[in-house]
């Protein structure tokens, strides 16, 4: 558990980047700090293993107040991923990993088998070991970022802005490797950005911090989204809140409904209506538009309309819900189970009506 | 140019040719120790960096003739003593070395060094594993033109008596043999052009990254 009580950081030039942060952080979780840049979120990272010291205030890790622990000795004992990566150019990978675990004087060989094991967990082909940091890519780079903060199994992982150099599809599979890695490791994860969805994506919880380094709101993702407590979060949160606050809300009170399917090669089914479209095993193929059939006898490829989204019924969401019936050529959203099979059918008014059940729930409670 | 002046005097040369090589060395590694916890200090506080910078920089604005012969004044040696020369050419290396070390050191990217205070690293032990290293290349490019300088720079010394291969010149010049000051400036400008190549090939052997880095930027350039 990480708490900020009462910390002020104040420049020497008068700046104040962080004002009266209260704030804990649970252990065993993702807290974000999000904000426009000069809202101080680097700032209190920093200031849990001693980067910068307050001006005023004490910042306590389980309890014990950061400033009372020699800083070198504090920062080993709490894992780092900066931004860009900020590997040591002049050492391999395998180096750049070990270098935690060298510092706590464990042996060459043994930092070095560590190091490699690492390289696994974070998804680095082995033969990588020797290279260069410029040798790699960009999201490679900040695998080893990760790899490195992991090195010696530090509870508390501080991680400042690490994807935001990385091209958006590498960065939205670090995001998911994150998640990964955190629900087998469950370390204390702080982490600084200012995107957020990202934000909103990785948090357990999410502090959005404002210019100046007041906190604006704290809060579990699924509540910034529905209730905002300010103009300022409500406009930093972004558009579309309404809908992305869907994606928090469990879709167990969905009826599923009946759906019609057809195999394909089977002989063309009667009427005019959308027909689902499934393989042998009932994995859906794509839709069958009974008003344009022209007169074929069996069900072919060719005849198909791609589908929209599938909502999974054991993990899906209301968003996951809603996306897949308004995204269906037939105005049908298709759920499957887990294994990707058809469960049956359901409509936006259902996810509408699941939906009103859920805020009687909340206004209830 | 008279060949047979060579083997005839082949003590000789190899004589001067050693005490060229120390009096242009040595002061080589005394510059680079001087230097560094200089070019440290002026990289860490930009006041430091105001002095030393362009002190180091009018050091080099004495004519060498000058130093060697106000030296003995100053440190209470011999005229002919190696150590004048030693000590002058010592002078002149930290003088190019200062601002070559902090400004290397100011071009480590801040992120790295932040990285490593991350990691835990206390401040010596950063610089000398991380900020060091990788100011090496621009170090050796300094240490270079260091070597070069005081090669020739040596020669000078033979004005007062010390001054290696020098001494092939003014003693050519008295007794009228050209072919001895040939062989002079031949093996100046020879063991220059060695002692240059020696240290790129022991930077290039010290900063493995470097190739690595040059190859990875022209691959995706």
């Amino acid at each position: 558990m990480i708490e900020f009580r009462g910390v002020t950081k104040r420049f020497p030039d008068g700046t104040v980047a962080v004002d009266h942060l209260d704030l804990t952080v649970e252990a065993g979780g993702i807290t974000v700090f999000v904000g426009p840049s000069g809202c101080g979120k680097t700032t209190s990272l920093r200031m849990i293993n001693r980067m910068i010291e307050p001006t005023e205030g004490t910042v306590l890790v389980d309890g014990r107040d950061v400033a009372s622990v020699d800083a070198a000795e504090l920062r080993r004992g709490i894992g780092y991923v900066i931004q860009q990566a900020g590997l040591f150019p002049h050492r391999t990978i395998l180096d750049n990993i070990a270098t935690v675990p060298l510092l706590l004087g464990w042996s060459k060989g043994k930092a070095r088998s560590r190091a490699r094991e690492l390289m696994e967990i974070v998804g680095l082909a082995p033969e990588l070991a020797g290279r260069y940091p410029a040798q790699l890519s960009g999201g490679q780079q900040q695998r080893v970022g990760v790899a490195r903060a992991l090195a010696a199994d530090p509870p508390i992982l501080l991680m400042d802005e690490p994807f935001s150099a990385v091209d958006p599809v590498v960065r939205e599979s670090l995001q998911d490797e994150l998640l990964r890695l955190q629900a087998e490791l469950g370390k204390t994860i702080v982490f600084v950005t200012h995107d957020i969805d990202e934000a909103i994506k990785l948090g357990d919880k999410v502090a959005v911090l404002r210019v100046g380094g007041v906190l604006a709101q704290y809060d579990e993702p699924g509540q910034l989204l529905a209730r905002p407590v300010d103009d300022f979060v409500d406009n930093f949160v972004g558009r579309d809140r309404g809908y992305r606050g869907l994606g928090f809300l469990s879709s167990d009170a969905i009826p599923i409904g009946e759906l019609r399917t057809v195999t394909l090669g089977e002989p063309m089914p009667d009427g005019d209506d959308w027909v689902l479209v499934v393989d042998a095993e009932r994995h859906p193929q794509g839709w069958l538009n009974g008003a344009e059939r022209n007169g074929a006898r069996t069900v072919a490829a060719e005849h198909l309309v791609p589908g929209g989204s599938l909502y999974d019924v054991g993990s899906g969401s209301l968003r996951s819900a809603l996306d897949a019936a308004l995204s269906s050529p037939a105005g049908i959203g298709v759920a499957v189970d887990g294994e990707g099979r058809v469960a049956g059918s359901i409509t936006a008014d259902d996810v509408l009506r699941a939906l009103d059940d859920v805020r009687r729930d909340v206004a209830a409670a | 140019m008279v060949w047979e002046w060579i083997p005839r005097n082949v003590g000789l040369i190899a004589e001067l040719l050693g005490e060229h090589l120390m009096l242009s060395l040595v002061p080589v590694v005394i510059g680079v120790v001087v230097a560094v916890p200089l070019g440290w200090l002026a990289n860490r506080s930009p006041g430091a960096r105001a002095v030393l910078v362009p002190a180091s920089g009018l050091l080099y604005t004495i004519p060498s003739l000058a130093l060697f012969v106000v030296l003995p004044g100053i440190l209470g040696t011999q005229v002919r003593s190696p150590i004048n020369v030693i000590v002058a050419l010592a002078i002149y290396t930290v003088a190019l070395l200062v601002r070559t070390i902090a400004d290397a050191l100011a071009a480590v990217p801040a992120v790295v060094v932040a990285a490593a205070t991350a990691m835990g690293f206390k401040p010596a032990r950063r610089f000398v594993s991380v900020e060091l290293p990788l100011a090496v290349p621009v170090l050796v490019a300094g240490l270079r033109v260091a070597t070069v300088a005081n090669i020739s720079l040596v020669s000078v010394g033979a004005l007062i008596g010390i001054g290696g291969l020098g001494g092939l010149f003014t003693d050519g010049y008295q007794r009228n043999i050209p072919s001895e000051i040939i062989t002079g400036i031949a093996l100046i400008v020879l063991l220059a052009l060695i002692c240059d190549a020696l240290l790129l090939a022991l930077g290039r052997i010290a900063t493995p990254w470097e190739r690595a880095t040059r190859e990875a930027a022209r691959s995706s350039a």
